[in-house]
């Protein structure tokens, strides 16, 4: 990002006597009033659910903006034993992680050759595992269901991270593609005249100049796996193997006859904080990696 | 060599999606039917009906829940993609004339994207809420999650805030690489904002916007958490043809439910087509690959002179 892309493209009008300074502060502030909104608009309801979760469940229905007396007593409650929601957690800890481990893996191997080989039907191929990609997740489930159940999958893990490979892989191979395409030939072809083999100048040369972009890749897939819904809520209905995103869906509250909403807002803050985190630390390769066929 | 490469891919491709899609055909052409044999005793089976699950999505009740539920699936991506796109592209005209605080403002733009798609399901709820503060901020008393029109308004909004800042940093890529060269010479002509945006912005970030878009739609057509989660499932007003499909095969009526998977599925291709031929999206890239090969000849050429 060079600074001249940051320049601010407003034109002065061609003739208006406004002199220069005070358009451009009336300006800047323009901006920042456009800047204050955008970040109103993504970060209140977020906040809302933050604060929701902090008050006690006598005060819930409060609409003070700010949680008064604070309380910790909801995410106690979550974490009670009686909705598991811990071992639901574990689950997609687990789901999300092999999914994503699984992804690479074969991703890494597909993108080389999409990459780096020549060979016959290339673009058709890749085509082809980008509309796979389109695919709607229904229409996974529903086929998928039966068969599983025929084979005596259901409430497993592997009847959740073999169709989220049906998002998963796509995903995995079109962004290591499009990485790996940008990364010079030159070096691996210098390394295997210097006597590598392809499988060293693979591994000893592309594979640690591709290792940011195999990064960005693993920490999209994985918040995908994390946040999938439809597979695991069809999959699963045993609350032992059950997700997370799942659980909290199916979140009643031990005792209580109204809907716990205290309750849902922190397991919804601990669900999503772990993905928050990643997004303050890795935001530019994640925006690099959801732009990487855009910025073109 | 590639072959091998590709195969562990292309093998669980097949498992997961080529299968899926014969399977439902197949199935699609099936009746779970119960009766009594010839011993009396309760016998289920399968039956070969051709395409009456077909039939049946144009008549009857059956019929009448699954237009309702192609209605509300169209209705709902025309909405919540239009509005999306001009609210995203709204936010990238914003972000990109923003000099400072821009890592702290992208950070916040991904945290709706973030969020799953379940938890913004259940955040909404509790905003809509009938003593929620939604309606409390705008002195209403609307019943945001019952059926009717109210409870479509609530899943477009809560669909749009969490899509909206997507669109956006996918049309800043965008935008940002256009060279600030052609800004000055528009300005030096004398064109003005509105001209600039209309005459270069937006023919620059047309592709990139296409694109976009193609991958929205493709995503609200199978919208299923968010309703889901939000309304909940079997009410008609926000009843998708993916929360069809998944309810009927709760019911163990795979037939029907395999016939409206088929169908989504026909009707995301269809969408995915018409981008990609006739509004010519250059999704794999293969377009850009290309000119940029062309251009790269022409300057090797132009060096080697």
């Amino acid at each position: 990002m060079t600074t001249t892309a940051l320049k601010p493209r407003t034109a002065p009008a061609a003739g208006t006597p406004v002199p220069a300074r005070r358009k451009r502060s009336w300006r800047s502030y323009s901006v920042y009033a456009g800047l204050a909104l955008i970040f109103i608009y993504c970060l209140s309801p977020f906040y809302w659910m933050i604060v929701s979760s902090l008050r006690r469940t006598a005060d819930i229905f409060d609409n003070s903006p700010l949680p008064a007396p604070f309380s910790v007593e909801n995410y106690v409650k979550v974490f009670d034993g009686s909705t598991m929601f811990g071992q639901a957690l574990l689950n997609s800890l687990i789901v999300a992680g092999v999914t994503t481990v699984a992804a690479l893996v074969m991703g890494i191997f597909a993108a080389y050759a999409i990459s780096r080989l020549n060979f016959r039907f290339k673009s058709v191929i890749l085509g082809v595992i980008i509309a796979t990609s389109m695919f709607p997740g229904i229409s996974v489930v529903v086929p998928l269901l039966r068969f599983f159940s025929d084979i005596g999958w259901i409430n497993t893990y592997q009847a959740m991270i073999v169709p989220n490979l049906s998002f998963a892989i796509p995903l995995a191979v079109w962004n290591l593609t499009t990485f790996m395409k940008s990364l010079p030939f030159d070096l691996e072809e210098a390394a295997m005249i210097d006597g590598c083999t392809k499988w060293q100048a693979f591994r000893k040369v592309l594979l640690p100049l591709a290792a940011p972009g195999v990064f960005t890749t693993a920490i999209l897939t994985f918040i995908h796996s994390w946040n999938e819904f439809i597979i695991a809520l069809s999959m699963v209905n045993d609350p032992q193997v059950q997700t997370a995103t799942v659980a909290i869906s199916k979140f009643t509250g031990a005792t209580e006859f109204q809907a716990p909403f205290g309750e849902q807002m922190a397991a919804g803050v601990i669900v999503t904080v772990p993905l928050v985190i990643m997004v303050l630390f890795f935001q530019r390769r994640i925006v690099e990696g959801l732009t990487a066929g855009a910025g073109k | 060599m590639a072959a091998l490469l590709l195969s562990p891919t292309l093998l669980v491709l097949a498992l997961v999606i080529v299968y899926p899609l014969i399977s439902a055909v197949h199935q699609s052409l099936y009746r779970t039917e119960s009766g009594l044999d010839a011993n009396g005793f309760v016998a289920e089976g399968e039956s070969f009906v051709g395409l009456a699950n077909y039939v049946d999505l144009f008549v009857g009740d059956s019929g009448e829940r699954f237009l309702n539920a192609f209605s509300n699936t169209t209705f709902f991506t025309v909405t919540t993609v239009l509005l999306e796109t001009v609210l995203g592209l709204a936010l990238a005209l914003a972000m990109n004339r923003a000099f400072r605080g821009r890592a702290f403002l992208r950070a916040s733009i991904l945290v709706p994207w973030a969020v799953p798609t379940a938890v913004s399901g259940l955040l909404w709820r509790w905003i809509f809420q009938s003593d929620g503060i939604a309606n409390t901020l705008i002195g209403s008393e609307i019943l945001w999650t019952a059926e009717g029109v109210a409870s479509k308004v609530a899943v477009i909004v809560a669909e749009v805030w969490k899509t909206a800042p997507f669109i956006g940093l996918l049309v800043l890529a965008g935008m940002q690489v256009i060279p600030e060269e052609v800004y000055e010479a528009a300005r030096i002509d004398g064109a003005g904002w509105w001209r600039q945006l209309a005459y270069i912005t937006l023919p620059l970030v047309k592709p990139t916007l296409l694109v976009a878009v193609l991958f929205r739609m493709l995503d609200a057509l199978r919208m299923f958490d968010l309703p889901f989660v939000l309304i909940g499932p079997g009410k008609e007003s926000v009843e998708t043809l993916s929360m069809l499909a998944w309810d009927e095969s709760n019911q163990l009526r795979y037939g029907s439910a395999s016939a409206f998977a088929v169908v989504l599925f026909l009707y995301v291709a269809a969408v995915a087509i018409v981008f990609v031929k006739v509004l010519g999206a250059d999704v794999t890239g293969a377009k850009h690959l290309r000119l940029a090969r062309k251009a790269n000849r022409i300057q090797k050429a132009e060096a080697t002179r």
